[in-house]
């Protein structure tokens, strides 16, 4: 019995690692805010929103069957509610009646009657998801949950469900246990091992009648107390086989049901984001996904979704056509919106090959086999060339993980030291990048380097720059246009300077 | 057995040789003594530490165990021995508990275990020391001791009994009914596992392997009186079986032969420095067996490190940086200088660990070597000031070195780490000039690290080793020790060829 919500043929692999450097990919497109939103406050769903958001998914058929799961989700959400509380309600009875499985605590014996109990506690649950299963198996049309409720209707029928109940019951011994046993080192007894005993279904008129076996009984002297302790010790060894069979059965059932609730999250978290952008009338879309090979990248109103959702009102989007372009390079004035369309363009393959919609009117863009981020670090109090050298290392460590069709976002490299060495810095490795197929979207203030870049490989690149009007305003908007040389360092200057000086000169 | 001559796997002659129960005093300077700790550690029941802090003299017997060192290297006789080790340890292990043992048949039962491992531990040793890769004669000799022993009567007698004995004790089988403070003992009659049948019913719901609920119930060397009355009962149902064993008994005990006892005791110093050495080999360094000579003062070692400094970094990826020397014609001191924290001293303890190592027949850590079998290696490194001497700092350093020099014979080795630390230069050189010249005189070999650049070029015995920085970034260290005039020479490096961002180095990094 899979789950197989994430994937068609598989169960998420929770133990393989986020890529590589995923850290500072969380921290420099900022993923939090769009992960709380996901969340809403719940610690579970967090921390699922972001497993599969960031373990990059670069297979077409994965990202169609999620999202034909998650339409689904958006249709019928009242039965995928009630579907996410099944495993939630197993969880909350295992709490209640404090029914956990404890290892190091527990003998055999109460780690048995424990398990049974957890067992028990889940009959009626398994029986809901069968009903869910049987009502809902014709209004829903993804191949994933078609699949999930047929499996249910399957595996769970009434047969099965009264084997289960017949265990429960066998599990309570009323007749005392029976212990096969070996000889081992020592003439230590071993193996000791639970049986059925011989005609298990008679009454016990008839098996004092047909036990005939010869053998040597002993009770034990009341006051025996250490006699007693040793006897129930060796109960439990014997148990310990069956025990550990019903231990693992209860986690069966218990993982069975974590992996149903681990997968719903995603999607629970997808809903509340939708949700969330829908009613403060941002627009999602399911993007339209291309081969790796092609870099192929368009979008209409591409918006850095952290920041929609941190404003709720007035965010700009962008209209990008970078078709075959390897490298787009980003200039412009700061705060001009540069860093936020890098931004947005991380964001957007991150949920584009999770099988999530994308924060735009449209989208489409060739799929990447990973995704790294090196941005200026703000907060670095060190020397000017300890800096650099913290840059280059860093930008080392990423080399180290790329693969091609890999994805890099630079936002203001190398800059660290002077223009012309950055420039030559920052040539000599985008040069090598581009050369290897890897695909870049730079923002960069060194004029050297894009210059160069535009003379000598202008047919490889889309030049991007931060719209600025004549009177110096800001529309937060790209536009496709040739390097300028100044950043308009001096109009942010005069804005938080100019008044102060107008005041000092009339004083 | 008793008329086959004495083997010995550590020494080819005297076997009687006196062994060592005190450090000797370098140890302490080199990290020997860690090291040693580090090395025996695994194997404190062998008592070890005596072969390791006796170094040799004899030429001859350091070849008879580089021998034997090097056959061991062969990996699959490696593990057969260590499986012998193994079974022997467990041999004892059972005896030690059978005899603290209350319950007879239990007594029993453990003597038989012990005899059992002890046969099969010495039965499978012996085909693969019949192999014609070896070389030592130790191993060799050892090989035809543990031929004949395996195929002797009594040995065999001894084998084939226990395996009988064992097979119809294993043989047994039976019930125990526990239903509250009572239970009944009866044998088997094939009643069906339950475990199983649960395990198929639920086994639909599998997502991944579960985890293991399974009680581990250690090996017991206790037996209970509910237990020895179960047994009790087993007697009474199955009397044959245990009437053989108090026969066996009876017969065999004991069992273990001398000289196998012995064998497996000395092979353990091979065995734990092999261990040691076995992960540095795996990350890349480099181990060799130097030639020694008691005569040629000519030396030389070719990418060597400081053991104890790998050994302390086995767990980081901090690589471990390869120095060499060589002493050639009458060059016989080796002055190191250079910055500090910059590898002087990791040097120079690199030169006397890889004269002790060698003195035991050990390889040590270098591609290729060459070194001189000493009598005594002096040591003076800068100690914290004893407290308890009335003596100066100053007064204290030249009281060692005076007490060091009138011991010391031409085949003495020193290893001096800056001494007269506690004067000035001017005192410091006068004093340093001295030393040298009675270390001249002597013939001895020296290592010494010293902030002197003069003392580097003193005399037509000396050679000077320095520590490189990186000229790029002067705060960091190389740890290489190269010779050279004590000066320091820069070598350029572009910051980002440090971090191999240049193009071309990138195109290389990128290509699959």
């Amino acid at each position: 019995m899979k789950v197989f919500l994430l994937y068609p043929d598989r169960d998420f692999d929770l133990s393989k690692p986020l890529p590589p450097l995923i850290e500072a990919l969380e921290r420099d497109l900022g993923l939090d805010i769009l992960l709380n939103t996901m969340a809403q406050g719940d610690r579970f769903l967090y921390q699922v929103a972001r497993q599969v958001l960031l373990s990059i998914q670069d297979d077409s058929a994965v990202i169609a069957y999620r999202q034909g799961i998650l339409e689904d989700c958006l249709q019928h959400a009242g039965v995928v509610q009630q579907l996410y509380r099944i495993p939630l309600e197993f969880l909350e009875r295992k709490r209640k009646y404090l029914l956990w499985i404890s290892l190091r605590h527990s003998s055999p014996g109460s780690l048995l009657s424990s398990a049974r109990q957890l067992i028990e506690s889940s009959l009626d649950l398994l029986r809901q998801l069968r009903q869910i299963a049987d009502q809902n198996c014709k209004t829903f049309a993804s191949e994933g949950f078609r699949r999930f409720f047929r499996m249910i209707q399957q595996e769970l029928n009434d047969a099965y469900l009264e084997v289960v109940k017949g265990h429960i019951q066998m599990l309570r011994f009323p007749h005392g246990v029976l212990l096969r046993v070996r000889l081992g080192k020592g003439n230590e007894g071993v193996d000791y091992e639970l049986c059925k005993p011989n005609g298990a279904n008679k009454n016990w008129l008839q098996r004092l009648f047909t036990s005939r076996s010869h053998s040597y009984s002993y009770t034990l002297h009341p006051r025996d107390e250490a006699g007693a302790r040793i006897l129930s010790e060796l109960r439990d060894r014997g148990l310990a086989l069956t025990a550990n069979a019903v231990a693992q059965a209860a986690e069966h059932i218990e993982s069975f049901l974590h992996i149903l609730q681990w997968e719903l999250a995603f999607y629970m978290g997808c809903m509340n984001l939708s949700n969330q952008l829908t009613a403060w009338g941002f627009p999602v879309a399911f993007p339209q996904v291309a081969p790796t090979s092609e870099h192929g990248f368009s979008c209409r109103g591409l918006y850095d979704v952290s920041l929609a959702l941190t404003m709720g009102n007035g965010v700009v989007g962008n209209d990008v056509s970078a078709e075959g372009k390897p490298l787009v390079l980003i200039t412009g004035p700061n705060k001009g919106g540069k860093t936020t369309f890098l931004r947005s363009v991380g964001q957007a393959y991150l949920m584009m090959q999770s099988g999530m919609f994308v924060p735009a009117e449209s989208l489409s863009a060739s799929l990447c086999s990973g995704l790294f981020t090196h941005f200026k670090r703000e907060e670095d109090g060190t020397m000017e060339s300890g800096k650099f050298d913290e840059e280059l290392s860093r930008m080392s460590t990423i080399v180290d993980h790329l693969t091609p069709h890999a994805i890099l976002l630079l936002n203001e490299s190398f800059a660290a030291t002077n223009e012309r060495e950055g420039s030559q810095i920052a040539w000599q490795i985008v040069d090598a990048l581009l050369e290897k197929g890897l695909r870049v979207f730079y923002v960069t203030h060194l004029y050297e380097f894009a210059r160069r870049c535009y003379e000598e490989e202008g047919e490889k690149i889309l030049f991007l720059r931060a719209e600025r009007l004549p009177d110096g305003t800001r529309t937060f908007r790209l536009k496709e246009a040739h390097p300028m040389e100044t950043s308009h360092g001096m109009d942010l200057y005069r804005r938080i300077f100019g008044v102060e000086r107008q005041k000092s000169m009339a004083g | 057995m008793n008329n086959f001559p004495t083997v010995s796997i550590l020494f080819d002659k005297d076997v009687s040789l006196a062994q060592a129960v005190a450090q000797p005093d370098c140890l302490h300077d080199l990290n020997l003594d860690q090291l040693i700790d580090a090395i025996t550690g695994p194997k404190q029941e062998y008592d070890l530490t005596p072969f390791f802090y006796t170094p040799l003299r004899d030429p001859d017997t350091v070849r008879y165990r580089q021998e034997v060192m090097r056959d061991l290297e062969n990996e699959s006789l490696i593990e057969h021995i260590k499986a012998f080790s193994k079974g022997m340890s467990t041999v004892r292990r059972y005896l030690g508990m059978a005899e603290k043992l209350d319950f007879e048949y239990h007594r029993m039962g453990w003597t038989l275990e012990a005899a059992l491992v002890y046969c099969d531990t010495v039965m499978a040793v012996s085909p693969h020391l019949a192999t014609d890769s070896l070389r030592s004669r130790g191993l060799r000799a050892i090989r035809e001791y543990v031929e004949q022993y395996v195929s002797s009567p009594s040995f065999q007698v001894l084998a084939s009994e226990a395996r009988q004995v064992k097979q119809a004790l294993e043989e047994v089988q039976y019930s125990v009914i526990i239903e509250g403070g009572k239970f009944r003992v009866k044998r088997y009659e094939g009643e069906a596992e339950y475990g199983i049948e649960v395990e198929k019913t639920f086994e639909k719901f599998k997502q991944t392997d579960a985890q293991d609920y399974l009680k581990r119930i250690p090996e017991r060397s206790g037996m209970s009186h509910i237990e020895a009355k179960i047994l009790e009962f087993v007697v009474k149902l199955f009397p044959e079986p245990f009437a053989a064993l108090t026969h066996f008994c009876n017969q065999r005990f004991p069992f273990i032969d001398e000289r196998i006892q012995t064998f497996d005791r000395e092979i353990q110093f091979y065995l734990a420095y092999l261990d040691f050495i076995a992960d540095l080999k795996r990350r890349g360094l480099p181990f060799c067996y130097p030639q020694l000579s008691a005569a040629s003062k000519e030396i030389y070692l070719y990418d060597g490190f400081d053991l104890a400094l790998a050994h302390a970094h086995r767990y980081n990826q901090q690589p471990i940086v390869l120095n060499d020397f060589s002493l050639q014609d009458s060059k016989r001191i080796l002055v190191v200088t250079g910055p500090n924290q910059g590898g002087k001293t990791t040097f120079a303890r690199m030169f006397g660990q890889v004269h002790y190592l060698a003195s035991l027949g050990c390889p040590v850590p270098g591609r290729e070597a060459r070194l001189f079998l000493f009598d005594r290696i002096f040591t003076h490194f800068e100690r914290a000031e004893d407290v308890r001497t009335l003596r100066s700092k100053l007064e204290d350093d030249l009281f060692r070195m005076h007490s060091m020099l009138a011991q010391a014979t031409p085949e003495s080795l020193f290893i001096l780490n800056e001494i007269f630390t506690s004067t000035t230069v001017h005192d410091a050189l006068l004093l340093s000039r001295e030393i040298m010249a009675q270390l001249t005189d002597r013939d001895v070999l020296a290592c010494w690290v010293t902030f002197l650049d003069e003392l580097a070029s003193l005399n037509e015995k000396t050679v000077s080793m320095v520590a490189l920085v990186d000229p790029e970034d002067p705060a960091r260290r190389t740890f290489k020790v190269v010779r050279m005039p004590a000066n320091g020479l820069a070598y350029a490096m572009s910051l980002a060829r440090k971090y191999r961002l240049t193009r071309e180095q990138l195109k290389e990094r990128l290509s699959p």
